[in-house]
């Protein structure tokens, strides 16, 4: 936990990387000899298209790493997400709004980001309240808040297209789409949140070491509250990207989402315990889960494989990360 | 003395307020709509109630022991496809006993990791959901699984048929209730369960193997999901690949309500089985009484934060949280 960066924190930091080039070598030897397609695996436009890929995932696990870093967790992020997405696609068909033309776009977006801030904040609210752990009450949240999805429009789906939001959401500016730059804007955003201000510094202090940080007089309650607001806020971020484009939700969409989430930052080697990750490492996490779905694609493998790999990826990462860590603490509960 | 008395009563109410809550919610619905509590209806919900509960009596041994199991919808798709598979190149007999061994198996795998290789089981249980589930339609090709002759087989005793007049998947989720409420409670087993989920170190110390302990935690889960697999394969003789899908939230949720501690050394078989009928009349109650289905969503979210809320302040003496 010291600030200095070690060989053994070098090593940790840099094996997404290493294993994102490992990853991109693979696919571009073996993939091309096997591809079914003709096109080529490390062609710019399908790096390009990675990237546009990952975002919806990337956006929340981005927000899942704050909130484990702070020692909590998230489950509710995917019902967030598809809310979102009602509140964004719906509110475009109030009658006031579509008197305003095309300016209902910045209004729609606004109420969907407030949906998922309001969820956030309720989440925060009870953890810090009730001192009920973040895993159980999200848990339940994410009951909660699908039974609001549902209560929205029932089963039916809520499709709304706007033809100059869905030409804003495919556009590309400098080559890069607009969901891939909301992915880096975040992540840029968040890296200096965490790395550069007293509530980054506050948020690792307190996973760490809850005791200790209250002890030092920091407020834990309003950190928590603050980081599920952020995680909601980027939820609904990723509804917002990804629905201008599709422009219909189902109620069920979003399941899993979660435990994708999760799967990211922890290959990004964030520690469920709190107190340790990042969230550049968490990008690399993501990207290197979108290059595994898409290079096994490329050599034809079907989904059932990109499963199994990327389970058992997940806990070769694990026992590969105890071997380094094996003098270090005790093992972790939950 | 007031002060006393009313951590008593915190204290009472905590312990055994699942019970009094299921008790009210059942006399008001029961006021509300007499076909509720109508012998039918009971069976209907309890029946249907049963394959998750079956699983989540098997993730009570889990959580006491201080884990997380987040791969047994996975790994009843698993179960499910395999048998109906098997079934038809087997026999029901056999099917039924390779299905046994490969679930058992799958448990075992994950119970070595989180037991002996001592690693963090909900990554673990994560890792599993998503590998479990490849395995599933790797196996089944990704296609539906159909038993070929559905009125040839006795394979559909286990979900369909009554024996005295109640439904065997009720019999089976009572028996197995009953057996592995004596293994947790009256076996040296139970005890060493309590003893690593309630502090693990100090279990060490004591000289319980806590690998071996936790180890067998995941074989009882696998055993339930792999009966839960059964009673969902004989019940419909045809799947998808993603029958259990979700259903690991959807069964932790029913233990926590019972009151397991996910911190490990709480719970029991018997409030488990309360909080799995809580969830089953709920939906059942609220569709009677003519709201949506989705209603349910939303009482269950209130209704399992105010459970462990209530537990949680009864344990600290004081209602909301002294986080600053």
């Amino acid at each position: 936990m010291t600030t200095t960066l070690n060989q053994k924190d070098i090593l940790k930091r840099g094996a997404i990387w290493a294993f994102i080039l490992v990853e991109l070598a693979f696919f571009a030897i073996v993939g091309d000899a096997m591809s079914v397609s003709s096109k080529a695996f490390l062609s710019v436009d399908n790096m390009l298209l990675l990237l546009k890929q990952s975002a919806p995932i990337g956006i929340i696990a981005l927000g899942m790493t704050i909130v484990m870093i702070n020692g909590n967790i998230d489950l509710s992020v995917g019902a967030t997400f598809a809310l979102a997405a009602v509140v964004l696609l719906d509110s475009m068909t109030w009658p006031f709004m579509q008197a305003l033309g095309d300016w209902a776009i910045p209004l729609a977006w606004g109420f969907a980001l407030l949906t998922g801030v309001v969820l956030g904040a309720i989440n925060g609210l009870i953890v810090w309240k009730t001192g009920v752990d973040a895993f159980i009450v999200t848990l339940a949240s994410m009951l909660g808040f699908r039974g609001l999805v549902f209560m929205y429009n029932g089963e039916q789906p809520t499709s709304h297209l706007n033809w100059t939001l869905v030409d804003f959401a495919e556009a590309q500016f400098l080559g890069l789409h607009t969901a891939t730059w909301f992915l880096l804007g975040a992540a840029l955003i968040l890296w200096l949140l965490m790395t550069k201000t007293v509530h980054g510094r506050n948020a690792y202090a307190i996973g760490n070491n809850r005791e200790a940080a209250v002890n030092a007089g920091i407020r834990v309650g309003p950190h928590f509250v603050l980081n599920f607001m952020l995680i909601g806020f980027l939820a609904a971020l990723s509804a917002v990207v990804f629905y201008s484009e599709s422009g219909s939700v189902n109620p069920n969409d979003g399941m899993l989402y979660e435990l994708w989430a999760i799967t990211a930052v922890v290959l990004g080697g964030t520690k469920l315990a709190g107190g340790y990750g990042s969230i550049i490492s968490t990008l690399g996490g993501v990207i290197a889960i979108q290059l595994l779905r898409k290079g096994l694609g490329h050599i034809g493998a079907d989904t059932q494989t990109v499963n199994l790999v990327i389970g058992l990826i997940l806990i070769g990462v694990l026992i590969l990360d105890r071997q380094l860590n094996r003098k270090g603490q005790e093992e972790l509960k939950i | 003395m007031a002060q006393l008395n009313k951590t008593e009563i915190g204290a009472f109410l905590a312990k055994q307020g699942i019970l009094i809550a299921f008790a009210a919610f059942m006399i008001g619905f029961a006021l509300a709509n007499q076909r509720f509590i109508e012998l039918d209806n009971v069976f209907g919900v309890i029946r249907s109630s049963a394959i998750l509960g079956v699983m989540a009596l098997g993730v009570t041994f889990v959580v006491i022991g201080g884990n997380l199991d987040l791969s047994v919808g996975s790994m009843m798709s698993f179960s499910t496809i395999v048998v109906l598979d098997l079934h038809d190149k087997l026999g029901p007999g056999l099917a039924i006993l390779a299905m046994f061994a490969l679930t058992l198996a799958l448990g075992a795998f994950i119970g070595f990791l989180v037991g002996y290789l001592k690693l963090n089981s909900l990554i673990v249980t994560l890792g599993m959901l998503s590998a479990i589930h490849g395995l599933t339609l790797t196996w089944s090709g990704g296609k539906n699984m159909d038993i070929a002759d559905k009125s040839g087989t006795w394979f559909s005793v286990f979900g369909q048929e009554r024996v005295m007049g109640i439904p065997v998947p009720i019999l089976i989720f009572a028996l197995l209730a009953v057996a592995l409420s004596l293994l947790l409670s009256k076996t040296p087993f139970g005890r060493k369960v309590y003893a690593v989920g309630g502090n693990g170190q100090a279990a060490t110390f004591s000289g319980i193997p806590r690998a071996r302990v936790v180890f067998l935690t995941y074989i009882v889960s696998a055993f339930c999901v792999a009966t839960a697999g059964l009673l969902q394969a004989s019940r419909s003789l045809g799947s998808q690949n993603t029958v259990g899908q979700g259903m690991e939230l959807e069964v932790l949720a029913a233990v926590i309500l019972g009151g397991a501690s996910l911190m490990g050394g709480a719970g029991t078989v018997f409030k488990t089985v309360i909080g799995v009928l809580i969830l089953g009349f709920i939906q059942n109650g609220l569709l009677l009484v003519g709201l949506d289905f989705y209603v349910q969503y939303i009482v269950t979210w209130i209704i399992i934060i105010l459970a462990v809320w209530l537990d949680v302040a009864a344990k600290r003496g004081r209602l909301w949280s002294p986080i600053a």
